[in-house]
């Protein structure tokens, strides 16, 4: 099985960005990089000079890149950035389908966690229209990723690990939270490498924000789930950037999937890098998507 | 004059839009294959035959949302839905799925299709691949544009647009939208329910009424004080120093002084969101917007609104078609 890298949701300084894809090239344990701005077409240009020698890198080092659409384009301008990403000449991950018109007749491409891709009749659309790989959306159980992973021959990914994105939306959170209008943010989501947690009146933790997207404050975490994983056919699981410890993460996976350690090791080393300190894999398991099939960890409701 | 696309929850809802000035229903069956899928609501499918007999007498369309994302392994159903809603002669079917849209164009090439709010088609290039691959007529646009964009959307495509103008507001582009199945397992895309009342929990606490939702607490409201349905993005939090509505507040929406906007931007037809809604409801709010497009098409201005007791915490917003609002 395949490691995949998403792409960074978050809005990272360029020097940052850059770094921690240059090690990621030279010591990740993964497969395949989606690079580019997936959230805001408004952060692009400031690191999108870094482009050029990070892709190097990540060719040279053997990884497989592809770039990330945004996931929802309403502007002219956007649907211009669009067409430039073709131009790059390299595979596209379709995060808006309104992506797909700007693919070359015939040009192989991948789709994204955030088309919606629930049934063996939308697998195989897209397989013969070129997808050459679909990761899931994560709030797919199971059961249905085991269907869809035989519904054709296209590669299927799922989502293993990272905060999970729930929705997404023309209003900016980050600048209504600091009393801003969008146009005028001031970028302010740079503050939250891994996203501002939205807590419950009662404090409890319960999601993030992160410019016009909104998180789970959990990390999704799908070790327990390897083998049914595995046994449906999943060809590769995604890893969601983080601001702090990813290298460790990409490598406990590899050393999961390669069986040099449990899910119940995986787990225990990686929860000190969890983004919210909590895991939750309940949509694979068919439940709410904050449960977690592990040890108790998220905190009782108070009553 | 602009077209009212009106919700009916049930047949005697249906008769009352239509009775009202509806020129068109919209509705669904059901079961799960509808993204108002809630106990005691939508139509079999003797109910539909009936409903669509009742409206073509008067002059009224007829058409059936089958708008979630049908299950891997089930898909029979919703191709069923489809296949019934065309037999029982609607005028359209709305759909948001890529295979649904994929498999109502190969089996039912007659049958007219709309692109549910579901598929969020935001921009043209999205319009114009959902119109060329599947033979899409109408888009129903997410509530995430604003007015100048829909005007722009609108020079760029053959097809004919919707809006919302009433009702409950998404404030998260729909069909894209997970976070009620986060916290409670049921989602629209699957299961056709946001925040559902079997999620919901009621709890006094110290002088107030708590809502939770999946066991979290997302709203807080003094005893006397009226309280709000607690879907999930309209509820109350904590982010850092603020404490409030993080997304949304509890308000609805009601851009009936816009439609001479909407008109001028190309728009076709006017929806009012609320199959769950009464027939007193329905029939009341499409009385008032028919008098309103009435009004719009005569060149005379919007009637004043009387329509605020019944949005939501009676507050209103124009949503995403302000760009304030952003």
């Amino acid at each position: 099985m395949q490691l995949t890298v998403g792409p960074n949701q978050f809005f990272w300084d360029a020097a940052i960005w850059r770094d921690f894809y240059l090690r990621l090239a030279d010591e990740a344990p993964v497969d395949t990089v989606v690079l580019g701005e997936l959230v805001c077409s408004k952060r692009l240009p400031f690191y999108q000079t870094r482009f050029p020698e990070v892709i190097e890198r990540l060719q040279a080092a053997g990884k497989r890149v592809v770039m990330t659409s945004l996931a929802l384009i309403t502007l002219k301008r956007e649907r211009k950035l669009t067409e430039d990403l073709v131009d790059m000449g390299l595979e596209i991950e379709v995060n808006d389908l309104s992506a797909l018109p700007h693919l070359p007749a015939g040009a192989a491409f991948s789709v994204g966690p955030l088309v919606n891709v629930y049934n063996e009749s939308t697998v195989r659309w897209l397989q013969a229209r070129g997808a050459r790989s679909i990761c899931l959306p994560p709030e797919l159980p199971l059961a249905s990723v085991a269907i869809l992973a035989g519904a054709a021959p296209v590669a299927i990914e799922a989502w293993a690990w990272g905060r999970l994105p729930l929705a997404i939306s023309a209003r900016c959170y980050h600048a209504r939270l600091h009393d801003r209008a969008k146009d005028n943010c001031q970028f302010i989501c740079n503050a939250d490498p891994d996203g501002r947690a939205v807590d419950t009146l009662d404090g409890e933790k319960f999601l993030a924000v992160n410019g016009v997207q909104t998180l789970s404050a959990t990390c999704a975490n799908a070790a327990n789930q390897l083998p049914g994983l595995a046994a449906a056919g999943v060809a590769a699981l995604r890893l969601s950037p983080q601001a702090e410890g990813f290298l460790d993460v990409c490598t406990l996976f590899r050393d999961l999937i390669d069986g040099r350690i449990d899910a119940e090791a995986l787990s225990a080393a990686a929860l000190p890098r969890a983004p919210g300190g909590q895991y939750a894999d309940g949509f694979l398991t068919g439940r709410a998507g904050v449960d977690w099939s592990g040890a108790a960890q998220r905190l009782a409701a108070s009553s | 004059m602009m077209e009212l696309v009106c919700p009916a929850g049930t047949p005697a809802a249906l008769r009352a839009a239509v009775d009202a000035g509806a020129h068109t229903i919209y509705c669904g069956f059901a079961d799960e294959t509808n993204a108002r899928n809630f106990p005691g609501l939508n139509f079999s499918r003797e109910e539909l035959a009936q409903g669509v007999d009742y409206a073509h007498r008067r002059g009224a369309k007829v058409l059936v949302a089958i708008n979630t994302f049908p299950r891997a392994g089930a898909e029979g159903l919703w191709h069923r839905a489809v296949a019934d809603a065309e037999t029982a002669d609607v005028d359209a079917v709305i759909l948001a799925d890529l295979g649904l849209l994929a498999h109502a164009a190969e089996h039912h090439p007659d049958l007219r299709r709309h692109l549910s709010v579901q598929a969020a088609a935001a921009n043209p290039d999205a319009i114009n691949f959902y119109a060329t691959a599947f033979g899409v007529r109408r888009v129903v646009l997410p509530r995430v544009l604003t007015v100048a964009e829909i005007t722009a959307i609108n020079r760029e495509i053959d097809v004919e647009t919707e809006v919302f103008v009433f009702g409950g507001l998404c404030v998260m582009a729909e069909g894209r939208c997970s976070l009620s199945s986060y916290i409670t397992g049921k989602s629209p895309n699957m299961n056709g329910v946001c925040s559902p009342p079997s999620h919901v929990q009621y709890v006094e606490t110290k002088g107030a009424l708590d809502a939770r939702l999946g066991g979290y607490t997302i709203q807080r409201n003094a005893k006397d004080e009226p309280a709000p349905y607690p879907t999930l993005c309209k509820g109350c939090f904590q982010s850092g120093d603020m404490t409030g509505h993080v997304f949304e507040d509890p308000s609805s929406l009601d851009a009936k002084d816009l439609i001479p906007a909407l008109a001028k931007a190309g728009v076709t037809a006017l929806k009012i969101e609320g199959r769950q809604r009464s027939r007193a409801y329905v029939a009341q709010v499409v009385r008032s917007f028919r008098t309103a497009v009435e009004a719009v098409a005569a060149g005379r201005p919007v009637p004043p609104g009387t329509l605020a007791s019944l949005t939501e915490g009676q507050a209103a917003t124009t949503g995403a078609y302000r760009k304030t609002w952003r």
